[in-house]
């Protein structure tokens, strides 16, 4: 099986969140960069699983990203993995995002591709569903539980108010939440082993961009809070009614 | 030059968010002067028509049982259609789970750039179409244009209050041919008697504060006097007090109830980007200094042993003499 992982890179979540140039970029000076929650602790984990199950399993991590990606595309081969590929270019559309890796995709065959249910900084939930439909493969997202027997793999996803489970034949591609895998930690052996993993970078293909960031905003500032005393709960609940109308 | 407003559904029934995006999409025709529709694929026991309250003058329905259940990838494909037969040139979905699985699904196969999470009508003045959506899991907002001929768009829960008037939809079969499904459902577990936390209009949720699951009671006896879902922080979830589907914050779901009750949560960063949307949060924390302050419109610095207790008596009291 040839299993590919959509890896991207986000700002450490305890981040100040701010914007520079008139707001329209992301104020990145200081700022710690990691591996996307959801693509390090389920997607990936639980396609290094499969790996260590069936070692003729090939893994292949995937980002589209400029060269400051490496730190982080480094840090996941350290958890596990081949090689990685990089396609050479720094783009907010989900778009072209995924018709990068959709590309990639269909030279490399893969049986299976991996994505995170959402990168937390732009929190699209889209590059999967677009991958999917460039592969023509089908897409099953929002994965809670992932395993394959043979050709068939059996997904758990959330449902609202709940969780349903699909079977599905290869090729597929899963957006994986929690629950998919738990996290781990690299040791020294994966990330002196990720230093001479393959690092492939790739030009990216002539896709155009169809969205474009105008600018950014921050919420207001909250008014501040309204503290009740204790033994006067009656009033809490006055404000809920009268003042909120929120009960 | 349409608008398409995606009307979703579960147990027969469109779902509360689909009156949202029914409520924005009609709003979006009217700001650029065209008409609204809505699209329904499968069956439901609701009379389509009533989706005329929202603002669209017709609802298309493609009535093939195979489509209730969701397959993103056969879904693309018959809205991809409808898109087509209808003219529509921008598509809109509630950001829930199913639009999660579709709207970008079907955005790749009509070449449209999609804006998921949005959280305000789009800025259309000057050939523009700039769409606000929430960032950084809410933390921040981004305005963002989509360039191309067709758009689609997903709002987020609870972010556009629905407005229903009067009006009364043609309902219209749609006939479009659908492909077996690729995806089998092996089973489906629905948590009865729960209000799930996207629908809901009021979420109790409970930190580490409270010690242990045992304790959860009253936090759950709180949540049904006020009919609200229950959530809870990562910690909770991790040590498996509560179901994993109640952990809310950047690594959990987002929700943006009208009213937030955080119990015993100390406000942690990650938590509040979960939660920071919601329109109205309470506080109780024994911790005078809980970051969770700062983010509040209410609280009460108190046990919640104590504290939510008489808190569910007292809103009992209100209910009955409302
Ligand atoms: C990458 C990353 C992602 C994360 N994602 C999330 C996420 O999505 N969601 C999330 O919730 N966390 C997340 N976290 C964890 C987060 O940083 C906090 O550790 C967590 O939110 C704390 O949970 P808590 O408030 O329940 O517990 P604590 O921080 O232990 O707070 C407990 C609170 O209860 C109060 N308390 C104690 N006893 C009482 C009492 N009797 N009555 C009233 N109050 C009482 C205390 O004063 C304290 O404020 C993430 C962390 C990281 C590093
Ligand atoms: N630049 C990128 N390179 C590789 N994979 C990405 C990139 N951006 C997003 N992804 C993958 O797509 C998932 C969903 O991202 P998004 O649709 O942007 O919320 C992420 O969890 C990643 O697995």
């Amino acid at each position: 099986m040839k299993i590919l992982v959509c890896i991207s890179k986000t700002p450490d979540t305890t981040s100040k969140i701010a914007f520079k140039d008139g707001n329209t970029k992301f104020e990145d000076a200081g700022v710690q960069w990691i591996i996307n929650p959801y693509d390090e602790w389920y997607a990936l984990v639980r396609a290094i699983e499969l790996k260590e199950k069936d070692p003729a399993t090939v893994l292949h991590l995937i980002t589209v990203g400029g060269a400051d990606c490496e730190p982080i595309i480094r840090k996941a081969l350290a958890l596990g993995g081949d090689e990685a590929i990089r396609i050479n270019a720094d783009n907010f559309d989900s778009y072209f995002i995924a018709a990068q890796i959709a590309e990639v995709a269909k030279q490399g065959a893969y049986d299976l591709i991996f994505t995170g249910k959402e990168t937390i900084d732009y929190n699209s939930s889209s590059i999967g569903g677009i991958v999917a439909e460039l592969v023509d493969a089908p897409y099953i997202s929002l994965a809670t539980k992932f395993d394959v027997a043979g050709n068939t793999v059996t997904v758990t996803r959330e449902i609202e108010g709940g969780e349903e489970t699909n079977e599905a034949e290869l090729p597929v591609v899963v957006s994986c939440a929690k629950g998919v895998a738990e996290q781990r930690i690299p040791n020294m052996r994966g990330i002196m082993a990720a230093r001479t993993k393959p690092l492939k970078v790739v030009e990216p293909a002539a896709i155009d961009a169809l969205t474009s960031v105008v600018s950014y905003e921050l919420p207001p500032a909250k008014a501040g809070v309204k503290l009740v005393a204790a033994d006067n709960v009656a009033e809490l609940v006055r404000l809920l009614h009268e003042e909120a109308k929120a009960i | 030059m349409s608008v398409l407003i995606f009307v979703d559904h579960a147990d027969g029934q469109v779902k509360k968010s689909s009156f949202e995006a029914l409520t924005y999409g009609a709003k979006i025709a009217a700001q650029i002067g065209t008409t609204a529709e809505g699209l329904l694929l499968g069956t439901v026991t609701d009379d389509l028509s009533t989706l005329g309250k929202y603002g669209v003058t017709k609802v298309h329905q493609v009535a093939n049982d195979t489509l209730n259940h969701l397959d993103a990838q056969l879904y693309s494909k018959v809205i991809a259609e409808a898109v087509t037969a209808s003219g529509a040139t921008i598509l809109v979905f509630s950001h829930n789970q199913t639009g999660k699985a579709v709207a970008a699904s079907v955005s790749a196969r009509l070449k449209a750039g999609v804006v998921t999470g949005a959280c305000a009508l789009p800025d259309t003045s000057n050939g523009n179409f700039i769409v606000k959506k929430t960032v950084f899991s809410g933390k921040a907002f981004a305005n963002v244009n989509i360039t191309s001929a067709i758009k689609v768009i997903s709002l987020n829960p609870n972010s556009f209050t629905t407005i229903a008037g009067d009006g009364v939809a043609e309902v219209a079969a749609l006939n479009v041919a659908v492909n077996a499904s690729k995806i089998r459902v092996a089973a489906v577990n629905k948590i009865v008697g729960e209000i799930p936390m996207s629908e809901a209009d009021i979420v109790v949720s409970g930190g580490r504060g409270l010690k242990g699951p045992e304790n959860w009671g009253m936090i759950e006896d709180l949540a049904k006097t006020l009919h609200a879902a229950t959530a809870c922080s990562r910690p909770v979830a991790d040590a498996h007090w509560r179901p994993h589907h109640e952990h809310v914050g950047q690594t959990g779901f987002q929700i943006a109830p009208n009213l937030y009750f955080a119990i015993g949560i100390s406000g942690a960063i990650q938590h509040l980007a979960g939660v920071n949307r919601s329109k109205v949060i309470v506080v109780i924390n024994k911790d005078p200094e809980a970051p969770f302050f700062k983010a509040a419109d209410y609280g009460i610095v108190g046990d919640a042993f104590d504290i939510v207790p008489k808190l569910n008596e007292e809103i009992k009291k209100l209910q009955v003499n409302a």
